[in-house]
């Protein structure tokens, strides 16, 4: 893929010296930001830890075995079942949304692009903590349903209100990425599809969702990311009730003091998003040999 | 008191704040060896403070705002005030090595205490902190540093559990009446997330230490707060005090100074028959500090009438100084009795001190509950 594009992207004139050097500032920022800390997290993973955090010497693999406990497989199984939940939900409401944002004209677009990222510009503990004061005994959902006869309900403090929370911060995310590819659809194709008679059930499954596939997986995995290592949702909507590898790797930090056992847990992390994005990304030069 | 105690205040906004500091903390720290603080080199009861000046580090909003120009007015040395949002944080900045740039430190007793242990502390020139003749004796006497060697203490309190008489058909005074509540209690119930307070209601209530090491005992502690989380609400160590003033929890394991924050004459606070902890908040200096008279007169400052009246008045916390408190006692008492508790009373609660290598046994047991 790379030797095509850039093939076709670059330009005549410039030199092989200019071109290694335009590309410094990209390498440097590789190396600074990325492949010295994750150096630093691989190595700490097999040291000790220092009375007040920090790592020392021996050298050791306990860290690495503790993993194991199923104690911190359950955390994990449990954090990736709320992410992925969460980005199920997200797609099921964002999936429609972006295509309705899609036939709108297009000055409402622009409008209704705003409104999907306004939340971005309020903080993102503000809009969690707002959640507490909706979804608490005493809020406004419960409140409302008991007015019709269904309450009081206990909603905070639930792993539901984590997923909730975690479908409610990502959502944009979803939304976005699904509308670009939706916008780059030839609308032709589905006039013809409807003119050849294919209801509209066909029209989504042979050609809506298959086409903006590339959209919707990254959607996905923007959605499914930074849900399955947050730890401030589960703090402020799960009240502890609903523990995830986030949190735990925040406190063998914070207050275990435990950097390497807090590293080897985010290798672990690393592991499975590594995993999740070579399924990806072979799944996008599939679709795309579709394309072809 | 917590490792992350954000001073928030009454306002429910301020939980917001509280929030922020309890859950996106900066990480530091460093590693580092033991050793106890040497014997003091002896410090200038006459230097000129004018040539001083010194950096102090706090949680944030913890004490007076006008505090540089007034310490500044009193002794005519400078001062800069850092903040930070978690004892793990400073204690972090103070033992990664090097000169860390600050002179005098708040941070609560069991972390003065094991940065005494890494040989990082000044011993307190008692000559220099004349005002430490204003403190109550049981002040002077806390377990994690008896005698005020290097660490004078700036509020203490203890821990017990915060409830709402009116909503309670007798009121709580015992800590099994939280652990193991009766059914019309169950899911209206808090506890406080952070180790040791999430330890200590079952550590009382099996007669244990409140610092305990013991194996056995911990797993027995563990099995206790098992029981106990299907009929909590939750876990809140930021804002149980609203969810009382809601009328949401009847029941909260709670730091005695944040039940005042509820502001509602409902919500009372008392200390269960088996006893609690008692907490202290110091102020230390660095053994790097350059300026180490003004660094003790800025304790000495501290400790004086005005500005624990300040911190009594504003934070309602307790004071150790004996003249402050008995005024608050007297002025603050009847709407925040917890305010008016005799430092006798207080000294029931066994003191904290650093856990040490436990710790991690600690934040296991809390991964473990709140992960059941």
């Amino acid at each position: 893929m790379t030797s095509r594009t850039s093939a076709g992207v670059r330009r005549h004139g410039d030199g092989p010296l200019l071109r290694a050097l335009s590309s410094i500032p990209a390498l440097g920022y590789l190396l600074v930001l990325m492949v010295i800390p994750l150096g630093l997290v691989i190595a700490y993973a097999f040291l000790t830890s220092g009375r007040f955090g920090g790592v020392q010497g021996p050298v050791t693999f306990d860290n690495i075995a503790r993993l194991f406990q199923p104690l911190y497989l359950e955390v994990l199984l449990s954090s990736v079942v709320n992410a992925g939940l969460a980005t199920f939900f997200a797609f099921l409401i964002g999936f429609p949304a972006a295509l309705a944002i899609t036939r709108l004209s297009s000055t409402w677009q622009t409008v209704a692009l705003i409104a999907v990222v306004l939340p971005f510009w309020t903080n993102f503990l503000i809009r969690t903590y707002a959640w507490i004061l909706l979804l608490n005994r005493e809020g406004i959902l419960s409140d409302g349903l008991s007015l019709i006869g269904l309450g009081p309900i206990e909603v905070l403090y639930t792993r539901e209100a984590v997923i909730l929370g975690l479908t409610y911060a990502y959502i944009p995310l979803m939304v976005l990425p699904i509308y670009a590819s939706l916008q780059r659809l030839d609308p032709v194709l589905l006039e013809a599809a409807c003119n050849l008679g294919a209801g509209p059930w066909r029209r989504f499954r042979t050609i809506l969702l298959p086409l903006t596939m590339p959209g919707i997986i990254t959607g996905c995995l923007f959605v499914f990311i930074p849900s399955l290592g947050n730890f401030v949702i589960p703090e402020l909507l799960g009240g502890g009730n609903s523990q995830m590898i986030g949190n735990l790797i925040r406190d063998q930090f914070l207050k275990s003091r435990d950097w390497p056992f807090g590293s080897a847990l985010s290798l672990l992390v690393l592991a499975l998003l590594v995993i999740i994005v070579m399924i990806q990304a072979s799944a996008a030069r599939r679709s795309r040999k579709w394309g072809a | 008191m917590a490792t992350h105690r954000t001073r928030a205040r009454r306002a429910s906004v301020l939980g917001i704040a509280g929030a922020v500091g309890a859950v996106l903390l900066a990480a530091c720290g460093g590693s580092s060896s033991g050793g106890d603080a040497s014997p003091s080199p002896s410090l200038d009861p006459n230097a000129d403070l004018s040539k001083q000046s010194i950096v102090v580090s706090n949680w944030d909003a913890y004490m007076d705002p006008d505090v540089a120009l007034k310490f500044t007015d009193t002794t005519k040395a400078n001062i800069t005030v850092a903040k930070h949002a978690t004892n793990e944080e400073i204690v972090g900045k103070l033992t990664a090595g090097g000169d860390p740039g600050i002179d005098v430190a708040f941070v609560s007793g069991q972390y003065a205490q094991a940065l005494n242990e890494a040989g990082l502390l000044e011993p307190i020139d008692p000559r220099l902190v004349p005002n430490l003749a204003n403190l109550y004796p049981e002040s002077k006497n806390l377990a994690f540093d008896p005698g005020n060697t290097f660490s004078v203490p700036y509020a203490w309190g203890t821990t017990g559990i915060c409830y709402r008489e009116d909503l309670m058909a007798s009121p709580p005074t015992s800590w099994n009446d939280l652990l193991n509540p009766a059914p019309e209690y169950e899911k209206k119930t808090l506890m406080l997330a952070t180790q040791p307070w999430l330890n200590l209601p079952a550590a009382k209530a099996l007669g244990f230490s409140a610092n305990t090491t013991d194996e056995g005992e911990l797993e027995q502690i563990k099995q206790q707060l098992l029981k106990t989380k299907p009929t909590l609400l939750g876990f809140d160590d930021v804002t149980f005090y609203s969810r009382l003033a809601a009328g949401e929890v009847v029941m909260a394991v709670a730091w005695d100074g944040w039940c005042n924050y509820a502001g509602d004459p409902n919500v009372k606070f008392v200390v269960p028959s088996e006893g609690a902890d008692l907490w202290a908040d110091t102020m230390v200096v660095l053994k790097s500090s350059k300026n180490k008279e003004a660094a003790m007169a800025y304790i000495n400052f501290m400790i004086g009438d005005e500005m624990q009246s300040w911190m009594t008045n504003n934070i309602l916390y307790k004071s150790p100084n004996k003249a402050v408190a008995e005024k608050a006692a007297a002025e603050l008492g009847a709407d925040y009795p917890n305010i008016a508790m005799t430092p006798a009373d207080l000294a029931k609660g066994e003191g904290l001190i650093d856990l040490g290598p436990a710790a991690k046994i600690y934040q296991q047991i809390a991964t473990e509950v709140q992960a059941s």
